[in-house]
C-alpha cells in the first residue's frame, strides 16, 4: 500500500516562500502529475517529498508513517532525475545495483532484481556499458531501471522527458504509461508539458506560485477548470479569453456584453454576480466556428491560419480588438484579412468572475 | 522552524517511530557546512591571527634576541629606524626594480611566445613542455645553475659566447648583481606567464576571428582589436599573482649574493630576514615585516577582487 | 609569387622554427645542467665549456656518499607528501561543503582563504621562528609539514572546489536516494568522478611543497633540511663542485619536472587561483 498524504507543506529558501501550504492526498497506484509554469514550485514539492530538500513546515506521511524528516533513503521512494544522474564511472549494471549494494543485499538477490528490471526495460544488451556509451533514451531507461530495482512504494519523476527529442518523447510517454500498468505502482510525475499531464495522469495537480490551483482528473480539469489559470494552462492551443460586463442575469443564465458590443448569453449559476460585474468569457478553439460575417453578431477579420493537415488553427482579431483561436477542419481555407463571423458554442463556454474564479454551470451541477 | 509535535491523523493512533539518528534523518545543511569547513577555517585563522598579532606586538617593543628581556614599549620607533635605515631605501628600490623588471619581461615575452605557440606546428607539444619547464625547477637550483654554469665569468656558457664574439666576458654578479637576479627570476617566472596566457588563448573565439578576417582585418588588427582585449584579463591575473610572489623573492638572493654587494641585491624580504636572523633585531624586523604585509595587501586586494568576479561569472 | 596555401605553409614553417628556437633557448639551462651532471669536475669547469666529453656516472653513483643525498631527499619526500595528505584531508570536506551546500558566506570564505596565501612569509618569519624555537619544532619535519599544510591549504581547497562545482549535484542526490551515507557519497561517487581534478590538486601541492624555498631554508638546519636546503649549501663550497651540483640538482628536480609536464593543463587553474581556466 502506498498512500501519500501531504499536510500544509511549506518550504522557504531564505526569505522567499516557494511552497505556501500544500495539502494533497495521493492514493495507492495513482499516477499523479504535478504540472505548472516555471517557478510554480512543482520540482520543489517533488524534492521535498523525496527528502532532498528540508521543509520549513507541514508534514508528509507515507501510509500514515511520518517521513517529513527522514533521510531520502529511508523513505522507500525512488527518483528518476531530469538529467538521469547516472553514475558515469559505473556500468549500467552497477548503476542499477548500487542501492542494493549499499543496503547490503545478498548477491543473488541483487542479480535477480537487476535482471528483472533489465528485462522489463529491454536493457539486457547494455548491462556492461558505461553511461557515456548510451543514447539519451537508453540512459533514461537506466535511470528508471535504477528506481525499479529498489521496489519503492512511490516512484518520483522529475521532468524525465524534457531532455529527449520530440519523437523519442512520444515513444517514452507510451512506455511510461505501460510501465505504470505493469508495475502497478504509485507514481508522482513533474512536468511543465500539459500534453504529458493530460495523457499520463490519473490525477492532475496544477500548481501556481507555490499553491495548488486545482486537483482532478485530466478531463475534469479540462472541462471544469476552477479558475482562469487552470483554464488557460491546459489545452493546446490555449483557451481564448474575452473580457466583458454582465448586462442581464437570471437564475440559470448570464448575458455578457463583450468589448465589441456583441452580447452572448451563457448558462451559468449567477448567485455571486450582479448587473455590471466585470467577467471574462473563456472559449476553447474547438468550441468556436468561423461563419459568414452576416451569420453572427461577433465579427472580425482573419489574422494567420496555421494548417496542420488534420486541423487548421485560425488566429482571429475581432472588431473589438480581442484575439481568438479557432479550430477548423483541415480543409478549411481562408485569406489573411478576410472578414469573418464567429459563432460560439455557448454551452461549452466558461465564465470567470473578476477574481478569475469559474462561475458554476447549472447543467454541470445536475451531472 | 518545524514543529516536532505531530498532528495525529485519524488512522495514526499508535506512537510514531522515534526519529532516526543523525544517519536516518535529513542532513541539516548548516550542520554539515560547519562540520566540514570549520577545521580548515579554524586552522587558517589561527595561522593568520597568531603570527600576525605577534608581529604587530613585536614591532612596537624593543626586542633583540641577543638581549632578551629588554622589551619595553617603544611605539613607532622600530618603524622609524627601519625606514631610515641605510638598507631600507635600497631595499625598497630594489624590490620595486626587481618586481617591475620581472613583470615587464615576463608579460611582454609571455604574450609574444604564447602567441607564437598558439598555432599548430610540428612538435608543438614538446615545445610547450620545454617552455614551461623552468617553472618547476627549485629556486635554489635555479640560482646556482645560473650563477655557476651560465654566468660564471670564466667557465660559464655566457662567457664562452662572449668570447666567441670577441668580447670580454662580463662578471655578472659583480658588475650587474641586481640584473643577474632579475635574469634568474624572469627565467623562472616566464613559463608561468606563458602557461596562463597559452591557456587563455585557447579560449579565444575562433568564429570571431574568422568573421573579422572576412571583414578584411589583417594580423595586426586582429591582434590589437581581438586578441589583446581577450588577453587583458589573464594578463592582469598574471601581473597580480606575480607581484604578490615577487615581492617575497628570497631564495635566489640567499643562495647567490646574500644581499650584496652592499645592499645592491637586497630586497625588502631579504632585508627583514637579515635583521631578524642575522642581526637578531626582532623588533626592527617585525616592523619591516608589517610594511611588507601592507604592500602585499595592496596587490592582494586587487587580485581578490578579480578572482571574486571570476567566481560569480558563469563560464 | 607563392600561392595562398604556399604562403601559409611557409608561415607555419617559419613560426615553427622560431618557436623551436625559443623553446630550446629557454630550456637550455636545464639541458646544460643535465649535461654537466655527466661530466667529471675537471670537464665541468673547463674553459671553454665543453659540449662533447666522455661521460661518467660517478656523480650519480657517489651522490649519496658525497652529499648524503638520500637523507635530504627523504626529508623532501616526507614533508611534501605529509603536508599534501593532511591538506587533502582538510580540503576535500571543505570543498565538498562549499561546492554543494553553498551559502551566502561561501564566496567570502573562499576569498578569505585565498588571501591568506598572499601574505608575504617575511611578515611572519619572526613569530613563526620564535614559536618553533620555543615548541621545539625548529629543524623538524613535523614543523615543516605544519607550515606547508597551512600555506598550500587555500589552493587545495580552491582547486578541489572548482572541480567539484563541475560535478552535477543530481548524481550525488541520486546516491543519497540510493541510500548512501555522507562518507559513501563522497568516497564512492564524488571522488571517482573527480579523480582527474583531485590528482592535479595533489600534484600541485607536491610541486609547491617540494620547491618551497623560504621556510625550508630558515626553519631547518641539518635534521629536517629538504633538498632545497641541500642545494643552497652548495653556494659556498670548497673546491670544484659543478658536476656534483648538477647531478644533485637533476635528481632533485626530475620528479617535479615530470609531475609538472603531466599536469600542466590542470595546474593552470590552481596557479591562477581559478581566474584562468
Amino acid at each position: 500500500m502506498a498512500n501519500l498524504t501531504i499536510k500544509n507543506l511549506k518550504k522557504s529558501f531564505g526569505e522567499t516562500e516557494i511552497l505556501k501550504g500544500i495539502n494533497l492526498e495521493i492514493k495507492d497506484n495513482e499516477f499523479v502529475v504535478f504540472v505548472g509554469p516555471s517557478g510554480c514550485g512543482k520540482s520543489t514539492l517533488l524534492r521535498s517529498i523525496a527528502g532532498l530538500e528540508e521543509v520549513t513546515g507541514g508534514h508528509i506521511l507515507l501510509d500514515t508513517k511520518e517521513i517529513t524528516d527522514l533521510a531520502p533513503a529511508k523513505r522507500d521512494l525512488a527518483m528518476v532525475f531530469q538529467s538521469y544522474a547516472l553514475y558515469p564511472h559505473m556500468s549500467v549494471r552497477k548503476n542499477m545495483s548500487f542501492a542494493l549494494e549499499l543496503a547490503k543485499e545478498k548477491k543473488e538477490v541483487i542479480h535477480n532484481k537487476v535482471a528483472e528490471a533489465a528485462r522489463i526495460l529491454e536493457l539486457d544488451p547494455l548491462l556492461e556499458r558505461k553511461p557515456k556509451e548510451l543514447s539519451g533514451g537508453q540512459r533514461q531507461r537506466v535511470a528508471i531501471g535504477r528506481a525499479i530495482v529498489r521496489q519503492p512504494k512511490v516512484f518520483l519523476f522529475d521532468e524525465p522527458l524534457s531532455n529527449l527529442d520530440a519523437a523519442l518523447r512520444v515513444q517514452m510517454r507510451l512506455e511510461l504509461a505501460r510501465l505504470h500498468h505493469d508495475l502497478n505502482a504509485t507514481m508522482i510525475y513533474v512536468t511543465h508539458d500539459q500534453v504529458e499531464a493530460m495523457t499520463l495522469a490519473d490525477k492532475v495537480v496544477v500548481l501556481n506560485q507555490g499553491r495548488i490551483e486545482q486537483v482532478g482528473t485530466p478531463l475534469d480539469l479540462y472541462r471544469n477548470p476552477a479558475n482562469r489559470f487552470v483554464a488557460g494552462f491546459l489545452g493546446m492551443p490555449k483557451m481564448s479569453f474575452l473580457p466583458g460586463k454582465v448586462t442581464a442575469l437570471d437564475a440559470s443564465s448570464v448575458t455578457v456584453e463583450l468589448t465589441s458590443g456583441t452580447t452572448v448569453t451563457l448558462p451559468a449559476a449567477s448567485e455571486h454576480l450582479s448587473q455590471g460585474s466585470a467577467v471574462t468569457v473563456g472559449v476553447r478553439p474547438e468550441n468556436i466556428d468561423v461563419v459568414e460575417p452576416s451569420e453572427s453578431s461577433l465579427t472580425g477579420h482573419m489574422d494567420i491560419a496555421e494548417s496542420l493537415g488534420s486541423d487548421t488553427y485560425c488566429y482571429v482579431k475581432t472588431d473589438g480588438q480581442e484575439t481568438l483561436t479557432v479550430r477548423m477542419p483541415g480543409n478549411f481555407a481562408c485569406n489573411y484579412g478576410d472578414r469573418i463571423g464567429l459563432r460560439l458554442h455557448v454551452d461549452e463556454c466558461h465564465l470567470f468572475d473578476e477574481l478569475g474564479n469559474a462561475v458554476q454551470k447549472p447543467s454541470r451541477l445536475a451531472a | 522552524m518545524k514543529t516536532t509535535a505531530l498532528n495525529a491523523g485519524p488512522a495514526s493512533s499508535a506512537a510514531e517511530p522515534k526519529q532516526d539518528s543523525r544517519q536516518g534523518s535529513i542532513r541539516k545543511t548548516s550542520r554539515i557546512n560547519r562540520f566540514m569547513v570549520s577545521p580548515s577555517v579554524l586552522v587558517l585563522a589561527l595561522w593568520m591571527v597568531i603570527p600576525l598579532s605577534m608581529t604587530i606586538y613585536f614591532s612596537v617593543i624593543r626586542y633583540n634576541l641577543l638581549y632578551p628581556g629588554d622589551n619595553e614599549f617603544v611605539g613607532l620607533e622600530n618603524f622609524q629606524f627601519f625606514v631610515t635605515d641605510f638598507g631600507f631605501m635600497a631595499g625598497m628600490s630594489n624590490t620595486l626594480l626587481l618586481v617591475g623588471s620581472v613583470l615587464l619581461i615576463t608579460v611582454v615575452l609571455g604574450v609574444l611566445i604564447s602567441l607564437l605557440v598558439n598555432q599548430a606546428f610540428w612538435g608543438r607539444g614538446i615545445v610547450r613542455i620545454l617552455l614551461i619547464s623552468p617553472f618547476f625547477i627549485m629556486p635554489t637550483v635555479n640560482a646556482l645553475i645560473w650563477k655557476n654554469l651560465l654566468l660564471h665569468p670564466v667557465s660559464g656558457v655566457f662567457a664562452a659566447i662572449w668570447k666567441f664574439f670577441g668580447a670580454t666576458p662580463i662578471d655578472w654578479f659583480s658588475e650587474f648583481p641586481l640584473f643577474s637576479i632579475i635574469m634568474i627570476v624572469s627565467w623562472q617566472w616566464l613559463p608561468f606567464a606563458i602557461l596562463l596566457l597559452m591557456t587563455a588563448l585557447q579560449s579565444l573565439d575562433q568564429e570571431q576571428q574568422e568573421a573579422a578576417r572576412l571583414d578584411g582585418a589583417g594580423p595586426w588588427a586582429l591582434f590589437f582589436h581581438l586578441t589583446l582585449p581577450h588577453l587583458a584579463r589573464p594578463i592582469a591575473v598574471v601581473v597580480m599573482i606575480e607581484t604578490i610572489f615577487l615581492l617575497s623573492i628570497f631564495a635566489e638572493i640567499f643562495t647567490t649574493t646574500g644581499g650584496g654587494p652592499g645592499y645592491e641585491t637586497t630586497n625588502l624580504a631579504y632585508l627583514i630576514y637579515s635583521q631578524a636572523l642575522l642581526q637578531f633585531d626582532v623588533g626592527l624586523a617585525s616592523a619591516g615585516g608589517l610594511i611588507a604585509v601592507v604592500l602585499a595587501n595592496i596587490a592582494a586586494f586587487f587580485l581578490v577582487r578579480l578572482i571574486g568576479k571570476s567566481l560569480t561569472e558563469k563560464q | 609569387m607563392l600561392s595562398l596555401k604556399q604562403r601559409r605553409s611557409l608561415n607555419t614553417l617559419l613560426m615553427g622554427v622560431l618557436a623551436w628556437g625559443v623553446a630550446l633557448a629557454i630550456f637550455f639551462p636545464i639541458f646544460w645542467m643535465l649535461l654537466t651532471s655527466f661530466k667529471t669536475e675537471i670537464d665541468a669547469f673547463a674553459t671553454p665549456p665543453q659540449l662533447f666529453f666522455s661521460p661518467t656516472l660517478e656523480n650519480y653513483t657517489l651522490v649519496n656518499e658525497r652529499s648524503d643525498y638520500l637523507h635530504f631527499a627523504w626529508n623532501s619526500v616526507v614533508v611534501s607528501f605529509g603536508s599534501t595528505i593532511i591538506g587533502m584531508m582538510l580540503a576535500v570536506p571543505a570543498a565538498y561543503s562549499m561546492a554543494f551546500f553553498e551559502t551566502k558566506r561561501t564566496k567570502g570564505t573562499l576569498l578569505w582563504m585565498l588571501s591568506t596565501k598572499m601574505l608575504p612569509p617575511v611578515g611572519v618569519l619572526v613569530p613563526i621562528y620564535l614559536i618553533f624555537k620555543d615548541t621545539g619544532l625548529l629543524d623538524t619535519k613535523t614543523g615543516l609539514v605544519i607550515i606547508y599544510t597551512l600555506i598550500n591549504l587555500p589552493i587545495m581547497i580552491w582547486m578541489a572546489y572548482t572541480y567539484f562545482k563541475e560535478i552535477p549535484k543530481e548524481v550525488l542526490e541520486a546516491a543519497r536516494m540510493d541510500g548512501s551515507t555522507l562518507f559513501q557519497e563522497i568516497w564512492r561517487v564524488l571522488l571517482p568522478m573527480s579523480k582527474g581534478g583531485l590528482a592535479a590538486t595533489v600534484l600541485l601541492s607536491l610541486i609547491l611543497s617540494w620547491n618551497e624555498a623560504f621556510w625550508s631554508l630558515n626553519l631547518t638546519a641539518s635534521e629536517a633540511a629538504p633538498l632545497t636546503a641541500l642545494i643552497a649549501s652548495y653556494s659556498s663550497p670548497e673546491g670544484l663542485f659543478w658536476a656534483k651540483l648538477s647531478a644533485v640538482s637533476t635528481l632533485a628536480c626530475a620528479p617535479i619536472l615530470i609531475f609538472g609536464w603531466i599536469s600542466q593543463k590542470q595546474l593552470v587553474r590552481g596557479l591562477s587561483f581559478g581566474a584562468v581556466k
